[in-house]
């Protein structure tokens, strides 16, 4: 076994997860069953093999790019229809200071 | 933090500040990065969204090819290889100004690498790396104070969310805070020259964060680095710098060590502050954002961007000091920004004098604008008007300190010299009777100096005809004085 239980809680930490103690051991063998499975790809020699992180790469030309016109689409009241809170026109959230 | 006691200078003179400069600059579209919003500034909140800036899900961002332009503009103009092909990239953190829960950047494969930009140190010539160029798409605005409820509310304004931007890194080369002000000011003047960024700090649209390190002088490994953020003005980029300089190298002094943290500048009590301690360290677990094909930069693209390049602030400086024979000082003030350059020459053109132009417009006109703060662009006084007043006064027509008030009067009237003129009751005196009477009384009253003329010191000519622009308080003309001073004196 690869990972271990402090990667699990890192992850979670990172997806802000609660995890108890029986879910972390619950998640851990999940977890590190699909790292097994990657590393399994590994066994091939994609040495000549040019990396691939899109299915339309690579391309020469752009035929998706939008040209600089604005367009109406939501206003204030639709924008925060689906918020919980709101006021001021802004969305609210629970009071947070600084980033990082 | 600090162990109190401060760095002398000499203690300073034993270190050397390493600095490096990350730019944000908010990009002039009229539209987002990804969405049809519009980018324009201070609408009510939330009022330029839609599904794709407000992350909602199954929104599909689709790139705003203006926006890979203008990119590309800086990057050409920062002297960068454009790369054939680049990629977006997610970078993933959760705060409410980002609703998608990761923000559109680029990564690894960064739209531009390897460019420069040459700042002055003490008269010669630097080079300053620009590691980097990369497009991405701004976050929301957090309003956290303000509102009744705002012990324990924040609130968040989508409208900046997805607004294009470039971060433009540059290269640990900078050695001083001046160095910094000075890279930071040649760089806005260059974005602001290629029209794809207003540069307005007040509003966000350019923003700066430093990392800063100090070594012993002439060592050569990096310090320990922190990153000071909130630097939301060029003085404040200096005090900041300065501050964190001296702050470390009294740390260092002290027998401490620096840790690399994330410290904010603080305008108030001008410190800079580390932020709290993370929960977690930095982990943005970069990867290929799947919406998005990678860039492709065809030469021909690239090409057709390099053409549409205008003359560059330094080119046009030192076109300046040859073509107009301004010196470099001149030269440079007059390139700070497009619209002065331009009015400039526009001037000097209309008069052909490009050294009086250059003087006029730095001197008097700045003063003029300084005061009404307003820049070259809203100045009542246009540049034709200015021509026609500095051919009035390089013929003599008025004197410099008659030019003054004129232009003063001008710049509060919009009117033309002529204009003013005529109200004030400034106007040319063209009445050859009136001239040969006031000639006539200043020879009677120099007999010495017509007696020194007919006896062949014809150079006195000059002083005569001061004194009769004198008798007129400026408002002769000259060349009528000139001819019948010539008449009568002979």
């Amino acid at each position: 076994m690869a990972l271990e239980e402090k990667d699990v809680r890192y992850v979670a930490a990172l997806a802000h997860l609660e995890l108890g103690a029986d879910e972390v051991k619950t998640f851990l063998p999940q977890l590190d069953s699909i790292l097994e499975y990657i590393q399994k790809l590994n066994e091939l020699d994609t040495t000549q093999v040019e990396p691939m992180a899109q299915v339309t790469y690579p391309s020469r030309e752009n035929p998706a790019l939008r040209s600089d016109q604005p367009r109406r689409t939501f206003g204030q009241d639709e924008s925060l229809a689906n918020a919980p809170e709101g006021a001021a026109g802004c969305f609210k959230v629970p009071q947070v200071i600084e980033r990082e | 933090m600090s162990t109190g006691t401060p760095a002398s200078a000499e203690v300073l003179s034993k270190y050397e500040a390493v600095i490096g400069l990350e730019v944000h600059v908010q990009l002039l579209t009229k539209t987002k990065i990804f969405c049809s919003c519009s980018t324009r500034f201070g609408d009510p909140p939330n009022s330029n969204t839609c599904p794709v800036c407000l992350g909602l899900p199954g929104a599909l961002p689709v790139l705003n090819r203006e926006a890979v332009t203008m990119a590309m503009k800086a990057a050409l103009a920062l002297d960068c290889a454009v790369n054939p092909r680049s990629r977006f990239a997610r970078k993933n953190y959760f705060y409410p100004d980002l609703p998608k829960g990761y923000q559109i950047s680029q990564y690894d494969e960064p739209l531009a690498e390897f460019g420069r930009i040459e700042i002055e140190v003490d008269g010669a010539r630097k080079r300053i790396g620009v590691t980097r160029v990369h497009l991405e798409e701004d976050a929301g605005k957090m309003l956290h104070e303000g509102f009744a409820d705002s012990d324990s509310r924040s609130y968040v304004d989508l409208n900046r969310s997805g607004v294009p931007l470039i971060e433009i890194v540059s290269e640990p080369d900078l050695r001083s805070p001046e160095e910094a002000y000075d890279y930071l000011t040649r760089l806005k003047t260059l974005m602001l020259y290629l029209e794809v960024s207003d540069c307005n700090m007040e509003e966000g649209s350019l923003r700066v964060d430093a990392n800063v390190s100090v070594r012993p002088a002439g060592a050569s490994m990096f310090g320990t680095k922190t990153e000071v953020k909130n630097l939301n003005s060029f003085r404040f980029l200096q005090k900041a710098l300065a501050y964190e300089i001296e702050r470390q190298v009294e740390v260092l002094e002290g027998g401490g060590t620096i840790s690399q943290e994330t410290r904010l500048w603080d305008s108030r009590e001008q410190k800079t502050h580390g932020m709290r301690s993370k929960e977690f360290a930095h982990d943005y677990r970069y990867f290929p954002e799947p919406d998005l094909r990678p860039l492709a930069i065809s030469e021909e693209w690239k090409e057709e961007v390099r053409r549409s390049l205008p003359e560059l602030p330094q080119a046009r400086r030192e076109r300046f000091v040859r073509e107009y024979a301004l010196p470099e000082h001149d030269a440079t003030q007059l390139t700070a920004t497009r619209e002065l350059a331009n009015y400039f020459e526009e001037v000097a053109k209309a008069t052909g004098e490009p050294k009086l132009a250059a003087n006029w417009i730095l001197s008097e006109l700045t003063f003029l604008l300084n005061e009404a703060n307003r820049d070259i662009s809203q100045s009542p006084v246009s540049a034709p008007n200015l021509a026609g007043l500095l051919v009035l006064i390089q013929k003599g027509s008025i004197s410099g300190k008659m030019g003054k008030e004129i232009l003063a009067a001008m710049f509060a009237s919009a009117k033309t010299a002529n204009e003013v003129m005529a109200e004030k009751g400034l106007e040319q005196i063209n009445d050859t009777e009136r001239i040969i009477a006031v000639v006539r009384e200043i020879m009677a009253a120099n007999p010495k100096q017509v007696e020194q003329y007919r006896g062949g010191k014809t150079a006195t000519l000059g002083w005569f005809v001061g004194q009769v622009m004198k008798a007129t308080r400026g408002q002769a003309n000259p060349p009528l004085v000139q001819e019948i001073l010539k008449k009568e004196l002979s």
